[in-house]
């Protein structure tokens, strides 16, 4: 009697199932409808964070400081590009050095030099004194914003330490160029965002 | 009576006009014997007998490559085996034979003991011209004996054509774009030497005398300081006077004891003048107010400059007083932003060489005349540089790629024949040497 009522019941189940499966008669989708998206799962749960104690606190303050001295070293060495035969400071260019001038500000012992760079056209020996031009161009650009003269040397290279030397714009436009190099003192005041 | 008059005018002219022309013709050769106008066709013929001896092969050789690279003299050729014997005058007809070979000298050298015997004999006249006997110094085939026997080329180039050859004479030079060595070289492309210690070497420039080099020197951390470097002892000093900054493109003034340099910091850059030798002070040149003032060449008389100036906008030829007063520019012409630099005065003071660069980026070579501006193109293949001239103010030294890499070039200004000088890509500045006697 009761195997008798658990087939009833399965055959009840497998006939349902046999109807669901029937084909419909097919119907245009409406166009605007999108389907709904299909639910997302839980994510998973956050493992427990530890709690983060004194020295914890201190290594990600040390790690936010490193990561903000790599980034202002870079912005403070970061290579000005300039126009042919040109050595006004461009609106890129103009950007690089707003972003050393903080940099410069906040770290006072820090010296730098500036190497004044040119393509490979031009006369060989006009171009050391154009190279001078553009390493004396960006110096007083940021001397102007109140950055101690003293501090900067200028230096030009001409044409004689090309970063590449095919005859092509694109090599051209890398070579045209003042390099920064800090040369004294350590970036140490960095603005940091604490966490 | 008209009719008469008019016929006779016709007559004058006539008989003019081939006289007019000898007048033209006379003056002409009289002209390239003292150098001031070329013409290949009127080039003496000049033949080299064999030279007898172990060396006698070098030796003939170098005179005849010397005459032939200073293109006054047409080197005559003939048959090594067809050679007839050295004319003896009034002995033998062989004369008339050289004639016909398109000899008018003869050139018959004979090794002694102290060095070398020559006789000039002189074709049409059929005998011995001028006689004389050279010391040839140093093992042959040496640097020293090489130079010697350039001597000798080009005192003979004077008996001949009247004009002192440039055989015996040397081009300094820098080999190597980055870190760039200074060297060397013979007139004739022989012996590239480096001289001096230093990488980074820039701008050799010559004493007067020959004795020295004066240079700058791109350091680790930028450009540059000065030295003389004695070429005879190699020891170099640096010119403490000019301090820091950017110091380069020396060049002594005729006496031999001031240099004339650029030196920059942060307004532009300028020339100024020290003592050479003795420990002076720094006095400005020019007052370019901001802009960039270099490669000062003095002019013969030593009372003039010319340099590359950039206060127009773009670099120019300038011309000044020696101190810097009354500057004014030789090359500019209104609208053409042109670039035009690296003046070398002529030893003879008529011209300025210069390079000026082209719609397509690169450089050729000009000459400028002081007397009228006028202006003539020396080269058009490749791009040219550097332009130094020889002392015999014909000759040119120039950087080039004409053949593929940055080589040195010798070109005739006269006739536009041109030689390569060297085989090491990447030369470039060079500078011709006065007379030298070693």
């Amino acid at each position: 009697m009761h195997r008798a009522s658990r087939a009833v019941s399965l055959s009840v189940i497998a006939l349902v199932a046999l109807g669901a499966c029937k084909k419909k008669p097919e119907v245009a989708p409406a166009p605007a409808e999108q389907p709904a998206p299909a639910p997302q799962p839980a994510p998973p749960p956050a493992p427990a964070q530890p709690t983060c104690d004194a020295a914890c606190v201190e290594a990600r303050n040390n790690a936010a400081k490193a990561e903000a001295i790599r980034a202002a070293t870079a912005a403070l060495t970061a290579t000005i590009y300039f126009d042919l035969d040109r050595s006004d400071i461009t609106d890129d260019s103009r950007a690089k050095l707003d972003a050393k001038v903080p940099v410069l500000t906040q770290n006072t012992a820090v010296r730098i030099r500036i190497a004044g760079h040119t393509d490979s056209r031009g006369s060989d020996e006009y171009n050391l004194a154009l190279g001078q031009r553009r390493a004396a161009a960006a110096k007083r650009y940021l001397t102007d914003r109140g950055i101690d003269g003293s501090r900067i040397e200028i230096v030009s290279f001409g044409e004689e330490r090309p970063t590449c030397t095919d005859e092509s714009e694109g090599c051209w436009s890398r070579n045209r160029r003042d390099e920064f190099e800090i040369t004294g003192g350590q970036i140490t005041a960095v603005q940091t965002t604490s966490r | 009576m008209t009719r008469l008059l008019r016929a006779a005018l016709l007559v004058a002219a006539i008989t003019t006009i081939p006289l007019a022309h000898a007048t033209a013709q006379d003056t002409l050769q009289q002209a390239i014997r003292i150098g001031l106008r070329y013409d290949p066709n009127t080039k003496p013929g000049v033949l080299v007998l064999r030279v007898p001896g172990v060396n006698g092969d070098s030796l003939r050789a170098i005179l005849q490559r010397d005459f032939d690279n200073g293109d006054r003299i047409n080197v005559v050729a003939a048959e090594e085996s067809g050679f007839p014997d050295a004319p003896v005058a009034g002995k033998n007809g062989n004369y008339s034979l050289y004639a016909k070979l398109g000899a008018v000298a003869i050139v018959q050298a004979t090794p002694t003991a102290t060095g070398l015997h020559v006789a000039v004999h002189d074709v049409a006249q059929q005998k011995v011209a001028r006689v004389k006997d050279f010391a040839i110094d140093g093992t042959p085939n040496s640097r020293g004996w090489r130079m010697s026997v350039h001597n000798v080329s080009d005192e003979l180039e004077a008996w001949v054509t009247g004009v002192h050859g440039i055989a015996a004479t040397r081009v300094a030079y820098v080999q190597g774009v980055r870190n760039g060595r200074l060297h060397v070289i013979d007139s004739d492309g022989a012996f590239p030497t480096p001289v001096g210690d230093d990488s980074g070497g820039m701008s050799p420039t010559w004493h007067p005398k020959g004795t020295h080099l004066a240079y700058s020197v791109v350091g680790a951390h930028g450009c540059c300081q000065l030295y003389v470097l004695d070429l005879a002892s190699g020891a170099a000093r640096r010119l403490e006077a000019v301090g820091g900054g950017l110091n380069s493109t020396p060049v002594f003034a005729p006496d031999g004891a001031v240099i004339v340099y650029t030196h920059g910091e942060e307004s532009g850059t300028d020339l100024f003048a020290t003592t050479a030798f003795e420990r002076g002070p720094a006095r400005r040149i020019t007052v370019g107010r901001g802009s960039d003032n270099t490669s000062p060449t003095f002019s013969p008389d030593g009372r003039r400059l010319a340099f590359t100036s950039g206060r127009l906008g773009h670099p120019e030829i300038y011309i000044s007083d020696a101190d810097g007063t009354n500057p004014q520019p030789l090359t500019y012409s209104v609208g053409d932003q042109n670039y035009r630099s690296n003046p070398d005065w002529s030893p003879d003071g008529r011209l300025v060489a210069y390079q000026s660069q082209q719609t397509d980026g690169s450089f050729q070579l000009n000459t400028i005349s002081l007397r009228d501006r006028s202006v003539k193109q020396l080269t058009s293949d490749g791009s040219n540089e550097d332009a130094s001239w020889a002392p015999d103010s014909r000759h040119i030294i120039f950087s080039s790629t004409r053949t593929g890499s940055k080589q040195l070039f010798v070109i005739d200004s006269e006739s536009g024949r041109w030689r390569q000088l060297t085989r090491n890509g990447g030369v470039r500045l060079p500078a011709w040497s006065p007379p030298l006697s070693r």
